[in-house]
């Protein structure tokens, strides 16, 4: 049946029907939904894993059992795993393997923009890369015959622009190959040196064996049109390429960006006179071409950053841009902002409220950074915020010691926060660390964690206890407080800044856009008793402006969490 | 049908619903025979900030955006974002817009003015604008959520497409108990 697919959904049915078995994930936009959709069907087992790293290893464990696995990560994750992911390149697989990574050129909702096709080259793992739904669709399926003739993992690619477009798909039927045998094997699971010094050779020789077959692999395709200029091409680059010219110029399209097809790049330079490539960030197909001895031009007219276009593509090639008409008032700009209601926001000011240094991480929380709360110091990956403020404090003495915090989500706490507070707990550093708690992997979109109780169906699983695990590790002092209560927080945060040796402090309370959280009446202001101190626009709730001197709240925003009334002096938030 | 790929942008706040508009127009131009491309926002730019949704149909799609100067209909949730995309919009292309005003952080601050009387402003450059107050259609309709599909039943004005279709489409996308509703949203809006 030909229906509409996000490029996420179709990757999930092209490994439905490809039968695999076992996915485990973590979530990261725009990768979250592949592994979401494939949930939905039954046949296959399907979970959050705490992070990438453990994702690859356990989908490394259902492939060794004989089973197609799969898992899933955006970029940056694929940092995490690459520890597995270059080593399983050497030791390959048992039942098919397929690792989805997804590229955010544009950083949409990313902290850097990293190009992954240097996670595969470095680690000489296959990669496909599709350019839209149906490409995705019947890449994931072809992936695993790939994975299991050449016996690797295979990472399929995704970009946000393909990974969140729907476009037509035509679906087929599910097949699950035989289960293999899981044979104990020595020579090429156990990567001590002696294996891995033989191993590699296989390595290199199956990458030459993958170039070959990319010649005539329908991943691979030329569009001859014309010998004057011929373009070559990958993922959502391919589609611009088509919206500026059409069929009017001769197109290699590449689908297996891992390795490339040498041979078949020559033939297509032999047709043409003049070469431009055309790709996203790094130029990764250029620079092969050039190492091939091809003269091409790209990046010297293609940009290095952000996502392409049509118009951008059209602007290289020497083509008329489309152009629209502005206004000459300048549009005040709508960065994204932490919702009305959201519980982040009640404790963020009472950090700013006590000029806190905030070592911050990955999360709905980063929005703290903004005005007016303008409360977060620092954002790098996964996991940080924990690590630095060890060192920060280390270095800093007293002096950093008495106003500094870590805030850290809970789901990012379970993914690399953990190690962090060990340290803290092990080498003895004065920090106080805040898990933020929202009982949910919020940015995301909503996934469950080891801390909700929850799995990927929404059905009962184990739950790990945060305040005992904290403990466990050797953190004494652990508090927990309700962020709506702002004179709480307060007194606790200032209290734990004062306390000798490491805490902790939980500020817990659900995402209040989980549906199981019972929304309230909007507040109403009372004008005549607001005096129009604007005490309330501290907290920089979306829900709150001035109007003619008065607070004034947005009833399709307001959620009537009452936070701005703790901070009205006059009760005029009611 | 047109041969020549036509484009639609949704444009608003994130969190006012512009996914489910889009999910029904791809519905709809899908059933009528189209090529469709959806191109979606998720993540944290959902948060409250500027969001736009493409949607694109023809004979053969093949870029999943709209450019600069290529929206043949800017259907906006919100008044200042349709004025934020109008670059986006093609000489003689269509804006339909709600409007309703969400200040941004910079304004509710104080730190920037919202700017005043967009609507004349954008018809002085010859653009066509037609805006009405969804929220107040969609309050009337039964539920102020339904502001989508208010928009919807507004655009449906510019289509060739019979109402039979749309209403089908929005049978297909939206919760059973939730129809009424919204079929009258569609209504208001398509008779506004």
């Amino acid at each position: 049946m030909k229906q509409l697919m996000l490029g996420n959904a179709a990757v999930a049915r092209g490994l439905y029907e490809a039968g695999v078995s076992f996915a485990s994930s973590y979530p990261g936009t725009p990768s979250t939904e592949v592994t979401e959709e494939l949930a939905k069907y039954d046949e296959v087992y399907s979970e959050w894993a705490p992070n990438e790293k453990v994702a690859m290893e356990a989908a490394f464990g259902a492939s060794l059992a004989g089973r197609r696995s799969f898992c899933a990560m955006k970029h940056v994750g694929l940092n995490v795993a690459a520890d597995p992911l270059y080593t399983m390149s050497y030791t390959g697989i048992n039942g098919g393997m397929v690792i989805v990574v997804a590229d955010d050129a544009g950083m949409h909702s990313s902290q850097n923009e990293q190009d992954s096709r240097h996670h595969a080259i470095a680690s000489k793992v296959p990669m496909l890369e599709p350019s839209d739904s149906d490409e995705a669709y019947r890449f994931a399926k072809l992936a695993y015959e790939i994975s299991e003739e050449f016996d690797t993992p295979v990472l399929l690619k995704m970009c946000t622009r393909v990974a969140h477009s729907q476009s037509v798909v035509e679906t087929g039927e599910r097949v699950v190959p035989e289960k293999k045998e899981y044979v104990k094997d020595i020579r090429k699971y156990v990567m001590t040196p002696a294996n891995a010094i033989r191993k590699h050779p296989v390595v290199e020789e199956r990458t030459r064996k993958l170039s070959e077959y990319g010649y005539d692999s329908p991943l691979n395709r030329m569009e001859i049109s014309g010998t004057e200029l011929g373009i070559i091409t990958d993922s959502t680059s391919y589609q611009y390429v088509k919206e500026v010219c059409g069929d009017t110029v001769s197109i290699l399209k590449i689908g297996l960006v891992n390795p490339l097809p040498d041979r078949l790049i020559k033939e297509f330079a032999s047709k043409v006179e003049k070469i431009v490539v055309v790709e996203e960030l790094d130029p990764i197909i250029e620079d092969h071409c050039k190492a091939l001895g091809l003269k091409v031009s790209g990046k010297d007219i293609l940009p290095m950053t952000g996502e392409f276009s049509r118009n951008i593509v059209a602007k290289a090639l020497g083509i008329e841009e489309h152009k629209g008409v502005a206004l000459e008032d300048p549009m005040p700009p709508r960065p994204p902002a932490m919702c009305p209601g959201c519980p982040h926001r009640g404790l963020f000011y009472a950090l700013t409220k006590n000029k806190c240094t905030v070592l911050g991480d990955i999360g709905c929380y980063t929005l703290g950074s903004a005005p007016p709360l303008n409360a977060v110091d620092t954002t790098l990956c996964m996991g940080a915020s924990l690590s630095s403020i060890h060192g920060f404090n280390k270095m800093g003495g007293e002096e950093t010691e008495k106003k500094t915090v870590a805030v850290i989500g809970d789901s990012t706490f379970m993914h690399s926060g953990m190690t962090g507070l060990a340290n803290i707990a092990y080498n003895q550093s004065n920090s106080v660390s805040i898990i933020l708690d929202n009982s949910i992997t919020g940015m995301t979109g909503h996934q469950q964690n080891p801390l909700t109780g929850l799995n990927i169906k929404g059905d009962p699983a184990g739950q790990i206890d945060l305040e005992a695990l904290c403990r466990a590790m050797g953190i004494e002092r652990v508090k927990v407080v309700d962020p709506y209560d702002l004179k709480e927080c307060d007194r606790v945060i200032k209290e734990e800044l004062e306390a000798a040796g490491p805490s902790v402090i939980i500020s817990r309370r659900p995402c209040v856009l989980l549906k199981k959280v019972e929304k309230k009446p909007p507040l109403k202001v009372d004008t005549d008793k607001c005096v129009g101190c604007k005490s309330c626009m501290k907290l920089g709730c979306p829900a709150i402006s001035i109007k003619d001197g008065k607070a004034r709240v947005d009833n399709t925003l307001c959620v009537g969490c009452g936070v701005c009334s703790e901070m009205c002096a006059f009760n005029a938030l009611a | 049908m047109s041969k020549e790929t036509k484009n639609i942008m949704i444009v608003g706040v994130g969190g006012q619903g512009s996914l489910l508009a889009s999910k029904i127009l791809g519905s709809l131009l899908l059933s009528e025979g189209y090529d469709v491309k959806v191109s979606e926002v998720h993540g944290m730019s959902q948060r409250g900030g500027s969001v736009v949704t493409y949607v694109r149909y023809g004979e053969h799609v093949y870029s999943p955006i709209i450019d600069e100067g290529e929206a043949d209909y800017i259907v906006s949730f919100e008044l200042m974002e349709s004025a934020r995309w109008l670059k986006y919009l093609k000489k003689d292309g269509q804006i339909v817009t709600n409007t309703q005003q969400i200040d941004p952080m910079s304004v509710v601050l104080g730190a920037e003015e919202y700017p005043e009387n967009l609507v004349e402003k954008m018809k002085e450059k010859g653009v066509k604008v037609d805006a009405l107050d969804c929220l107040s259609l969609a309050e009337k309709a039964g539920n102020i959520k339904a502001v989508n599909v208010v928009l919807l039943g507004r655009l449906s004005h510019y289509f060739d497409l019979p109402e039979e279709s749309w209403i089908k489409a929005l049978e297909n996308n939206v919760p059973a108990k939730l129809l009424d509703i919204n079929k009258k949203a569609f209504q208001y809006g398509k008779e506004a």
